[in-house]
């Protein structure tokens, strides 16, 4: 940050750093308190996809390491092989949870529709990426799926230039471009957060802004707001 | 402690015979496994008891 007396640097850099630290300054980017209706087990969903999805990028990237005949054959490949595939059912698990939660408490209200918006399209990235990682188990299982899903997905016109039946098209895919685009916007989704703050139950007042929520009801005519 | 009389395979097998084809139940056009039907009552069940249950220190 800039010192009192100090002038403000006129590159892009220091314009960047400005924009940053004014959005999300450090006590709101890892705040130590939270408001009092978080107190609630629906609100811890949204922190164990996460934990769920750390794990699932971890043993990938070990798996990714070690490759396909370690994880195959060894004892502790398959553990790591299989704890990659149940980090994933857990992710998908505790988000669809989420899923649910953030829905009935329309979560979109109070200028938050782009952190709806982005934890819809990371939820649609996340079936994309956990498809093409079925189809990279290298078993019968993987080409089964892969003979169904090509009849499907060419009656759209998508094989044309995502072939299910390309081995190395669909690890790619799995290992780099899905991963890369969910982290993205995973990363995106948690600063919106930060950035708007956790949508209030519907009536509440929101702390960020001292009045109810987007969507409150309105009070009756002559009724005290 | 060895289990005598039973392999160790058999000692830690799942509590359902997962070995068999699998279990579907039908709607109409809909087919879904019975393995995925547990996993979304699951998710029901426990999206309920997140609503229901009390959080430790919200009474605060």
């Amino acid at each position: 940050m800039t010192a009192p007396h100090e002038p403000a640097s006129r590159g892009w850099t220091g314009a960047v750093r400005r924009r940053a630290v004014a959005a999300l300054p450090p006590d709101k980017l890892l705040p130590d308190t939270q408001p009092a209706y978080m107190a609630s087990w629906i609100y811890v969903f949204g922190v164990l996809t996460l934990s769920s999805l750390v794990v699932v990028l971890a043993t990938g990237g070990v798996l990714a390491l070690k490759g396909p005949a370690w994880w195959h054959v060894s004892d502790a490949g398959k553990y790591v092989n299989s704890l990659h595939l149940w980090s994933v059912e857990l992710f998908m698990f505790f988000m669809v949870i989420h899923l649910w939660g953030k829905f009935f408490m329309a979560a979109w209200r109070g200028r938050r529709a782009l952190t709806w918006i982005t934890g819809v399209v990371c939820f649609l990235t996340s079936i994309g990426t956990a498809f093409t990682g079925y189809l990279v188990q290298q078993n019968f299982d993987s080409q089964w799926i892969a003979g169904q899903a090509k009849d499907g997905l060419n009656s759209v016109g998508i094989g044309a230039f995502f072939n299910v039946l390309d081995f190395g098209q669909m690890l790619m895919w799995h290992i780099v471009l899905l991963p890369f685009v969910l982290g993205l916007l995973t990363a995106w989704h948690i600063l919106l957060v930060r950035l708007r703050g956790i949508v209030p139950p519907i009536g509440a007042a929101d702390p960020a802004h001292g009045s109810p929520a987007a969507s409150a009801p309105l009070p009756a005519e002559g009724e005290a707001p | 402690m060895a289990v005598t009389g039973m392999p160790r395979g058999h000692a830690l097998a799942a509590p359902v015979d997962l070995n068999g084809t699998g279990h579907y139940v039908h709607w109409g056009v809909i087919q879904l496994s019975v393995a995925n039907l547990v996993v979304i009552g699951v998710m029901v069940v426990v999206f309920v008891l997140a609503l229901l249950l009390p959080f430790p220190g919200g009474r605060r």
